[in-house]
């Protein structure tokens, strides 16, 4: 930290200090991860956005607070032309940007600022795409948006318009999402001539309801309450993050008043923490999906009948009662049952050993040997992947199938499990960015997404799924989509070319006195409406 | 005397030579690699998998990088993080001296205790004092850090609400790093309350980071000791009607000093060790934390200049306590 920033901080502390109410409100969370940056373009952790994105910035569109549903962020309205192929946004007026001891604008947010965010990221000859030295934009690229978007046109300062190459359904999904937030093109160029770029990343200013005070790397975030912000005013006045990595401790600061809310709670704990009189729990479905994918191209599992026979043979509720303690359900479709278009019509394979076993003997498997892939880590959809993997193990074994546990390195994990031609099934998941049915199905099971490069670790190409899910992407109304997705539930459910294991649910437990907060189904943490009672 | 530091410092030359290979090979030999990490489930195809690698220039020979590498080091160029793009040097900076604070305190913890612990047990060998204290020494050096952090936290802090649970000091002081030295600061700030904070903070993990050392202290104390007390100039002093007192404590402890110094000096480096695990659960913004995160990453850059800088400490520090056995002794120096 060079000297002036120590005595610029000092002085943002003084200035703090001096400008707050006798009683100024002050929220702690004990967030689990350090920030990687402030500017949410290059960075894709959670933990991230959740101190940039959210508390910091807007986006064009928004996620309504607890739904998946877009609706008017920093763009007031919008029209998307007959032929799916051009949106143009209505710029919400008088929305004024943040200050700093760096930067006071001397303008309100415009068609300028919305240009700028974009074309940082879409062109590599932008004067901002490289403002720190090997950084990329990678959620600018996996949503696909260097192909998506053809220009981005400034029709006057409050109206913008986008031309795309092709319709795409959950093109204002993905720019709800937070990379696509909104920085400002003024302060960009004020730091420009400063010579200090990377501030854009260490000083952040944006429109959202919180202001950035400081950073102490590790340790703690401070917040400001935005007094100009256009939305409704934040009901705290400080927000503070106190970074806790480990889950034990952070309910210990939890239950000692340290902080008033905490994310990802051991799942051991949380029956205590529902018996704890000065606690209590969130808990709400979480937006994911853990799955067990054959290698659909290798024999016998490329034989859907043999697939949907090992399916029959897995207790999968036995997984959810040990391995998740009950937090969690049993998952029939590749989508959780709280996203739009899930077919709730179907039914699950019954848990019926006898069965499967005769099932398979009818294909003439006998004698089978697999080898079932357990992940290393711990993720909301799998918190256990070799308990996961053992119960399956035992499963098989009542019918005839011998299992050998394999497991790799995470990146490994990742990579290995990818490659054409790999023995055995493989336990991942998938937790959704944007709520769109196609940031699942799309994305997993896809014929495109089963090349290299992709996610389709059953390498599952049914061509009748497939043009579903292209016609649903291209389709503007929901209620056409909804149809066309559910059809391809039905598809999926027959062909079963993953055992479809869980949707995992997230907990969140606050202090007794904390009102006001509203669980994600995308598992942000924001806190514009929370407040302290006393 | 300059002779003799002169000859420290040349060997010097070929174990840092030694550390910046094993800093570089060692993130390497691990499996995964970033850009993959980076990805996460979604995947990566190979045309931006390359692209990324030949950004971050992973697609060269490895030997090609190794050079590179020292090439920029000769600079003084750490390189950046290829997870937060800021300069190693800065984080390293900005870092260490909570590192440095937590360290010390617990060095002058384990040695405050270690060394009077060992004395009186070697003085009164066979006695209830020292079976007790050995015993305990021995359950101490056997402690798994994380959970007795942790068990310490639930006691204290949680059922007692003596310490608080976690962090350097209150939120509700602010004020800005001058030295990073919280202790310091705090006192700079002039904030009522602030120094008292500071100091509630460090008592848990100064105590769970001081327990391996404090151990290993008091038992090396304890045999330097009994070694020194059977020497024959110790039976003399005993002979001439010498008080026990200043037999003990000029006579014998100050020839039991060396071995102890030594075992002080190597557990900086065991320090640096429960740091890691010290710092992840009292959320302790210092190096351990700062090199298993990223570790977990493969974020090379870090690791290695991050590994090196650590290894250059200890480094230093065996240094100064090798310069310290040619003060106490002066055969050493002379030899």
């Amino acid at each position: 930290m060079t000297m002036l920033t120590r005595i610029l901080i000092a002085a943002s502390a003084l200035a703090m200090t001096s400008a707050m109410p006798a009683l100024a409100k002050t929220f702690v969370y004990c967030s689990e991860a350090s920030p990687e940056g402030f500017d949410p373009a290059p960075y894709t952790a959670g933990g991230t956005f959740d101190a940039s994105a959210h508390p910091i910035y807007n986006r064009l569109a928004e996620f309504k607070k607890g739904t998946t549903e877009v609706e008017p962020g920093l763009a007031e309205s919008w029209d998307v032309s007959a032929d799916g192929l051009e949106y143009t946004f209505k710029l919400r007026q008088g929305v004024k940007w943040q200050s700093n001891e760096k930067f006071t604008p001397t303008r309100d947010f415009n068609a300028d600022d919305v240009i700028f965010s974009f074309m940082r990221q879409a062109s590599a000859d932008h004067p901002w795409n490289q403002y720190i030295a090997g950084i990329t934009y990678e959620y600018y690229n996996s949503m696909e948006m260097p192909s998506l978007i053809k220009e981005v046109v400034k029709v006057d300062d409050y109206t913008v318009k986008f031309v795309l190459t092709r319709p795409e359904a959950p093109f204002l999904a993905n720019i709800s999402m937070p990379f696509a937030s909104i920085v400002s093109a003024e302060y960009a160029s004020v730091l420009e001539a400063a010579g200090t770029k990377e501030d854009l990343n260490n000083l952040p200013i944006g429109t959202g309801p919180f202001k950035f005070v400081a950073y102490q790397k590790d340790a703690v975030i401070r917040y400001v309450k935005n007094p100009d912000y256009w939305g409704e005013a934040p009901k705290i006045d400080d927000l503070v993050f106190a970074i806790t990595p480990d889950a034990a401790v952070r309910l210990q600061k939890l239950k000692a008043g340290e902080c008033q809310l905490m994310p990802f709670p051991a799942p051991a704990d949380i029956a205590a923490i529902k018996e704890d009189p000065n606690l209590k729990v969130d808990e709400q479905a979480g937006l994911n999906v853990g799955y067990l994918a054959y290698n659909t191209t290798q024999a016998p599992f490329d034989n859907p009948k043999v697939r949907k026979a090992l399916n029959m043979a897995m207790n999968k509720q036995a997984i959810i009662d040990a391995v998740f303690q009950g937090a969690g359900q049993v998952a029939k479709n590749p989508i959780p049952p709280t996203m739009w278009s899930y077919n709730d019509a179907i039914v699950d394979d019954v848990y019926d050993p006898v069965a499967a076993k005769a099932a398979l003997e009818a294909e003439g498997v006998k004698d089978l040997s697999m080898k079932v892939w357990a992940m290393p880590v711990q993720r909301p959809y799998m918190p256990n992947a070799r308990r996961t993997a053992e119960l399956i193990q035992e499963d098989f074994a009542k019918v005839g199938v011998t299992v050998e546990i394999v497991s790799y390195e995470w990146g490994e994990y990742l990579d290995k499990s990818m490659e054409a031609g790999r023995d055995g099934a493989v336990i991942l998941g998938w937790t959704g960015d944007n709520g769109d049915p196609d940031n699942f199905m799309g994305v997993l099971l896809s014929c495109a997404s089963a090349q290299p490069g992709g996610a389709n670790r059953a390498f599952w190409c049914n061509q009748e799924f497939s043009d579903l899910l292209s016609k649903a992407k291209q389709t503007a109304d929901v209620a056409e989509r909804t149809k066309l997705y559910e059809q391809a539930q039905v598809i999926f459910k027959d062909q079963a070319p993953w055992a479809t294991l869980d949707h995992s649910t997230q907990y969140v437990p606050m202090a007794k006195n904390v009102t006001g907060f509203v669980m994600s189904p995308l598992g942000d943490y924001t806190f514009d409406t929370v407040d302290l009672t006393e | 005397m300059i002779r003799f530091i002169l000859g420290k410092l040349l060997y010097l030359v070929p174990t840092f030579v030694g550390i910046t290979i094993i800093a570089f090979g060692f993130v390497r030999i691990l499996p995964g690699d970033p850009v993959l990490l980076m990805a996460g489930e979604r995947g990566i195809s190979p045309e931006r998998h390359a692209a990324l690698s030949a950004q971050l220039g992973f697609d060269q020979p490895i030997w090609l990088q190794y050079l590179q590498f020292l090439g920029r080091l000769f600079h003084g160029d750490l390189g950046n993080s290829l997870v937060t793009k800021k300069p190693v040097m800065a984080e390293f900076l900005t870092l260490f001296p909570a590192t440095v604070e937590l360290g010390l305190v617990a060095i002058i913890i384990a040695t405050a205790i270690g060394v009077p612990v060992g004395v009186l047990a070697a003085i009164k060998r066979g006695s209830w004092f020292d079976q007790v204290s050995m015993t305990a020494a021995l359950v101490g050096f056997s402690m798994p850090i994380f959970w007795w952090g942790l068990l310490l936290i639930i006691f204290f802090s949680g059922i007692l609400g003596w310490t608080p649970v976690s962090g350097r000091i209150s939120l509700i002081y602010f004020f800005p790093d001058v030295t990073g030295f919280m202790l310091i600061d705090s006192i700079i700030s002039g904030q009522k309350g602030a120094f008292t904070s500071a100091l509630s903070h460090l008592i848990l993990p100064s105590v769970v980071l001081a327990t391996i050392p404090l151990a290993v202290i008091a038992r090396q104390t304890r045999s330097a000791m009994l070694e020194v007390m059977g020497e024959d100039y110790v039976r003399t002093a005993r002979a001439k009607g010498m008080p026990p007192s200043r037999v003990v404590g000029v006579h014998a402890l100050r020839n039991a000093m060396i071995p102890v110094i030594t075992t002080i000096g190597l557990q900086i480096g065991v320090l640096m060790a429960g740091a890691i695990l010290t710092e992840t659960i009292f959320s302790w913004p210092g190096i351990g934390k700062w090199m298993i995160d990223s570790i977990s990453r493969r974020d090379y850059p870090v690791v290695q200049s991050g590994l090196l800088l650590i290894a250059g400490l200890v480094m230093l520090v065996n240094l100064l306590v090798d310069l310290t056995y040619g003060l106490i002794n002066p055969r050493i120096r002379h030899k």
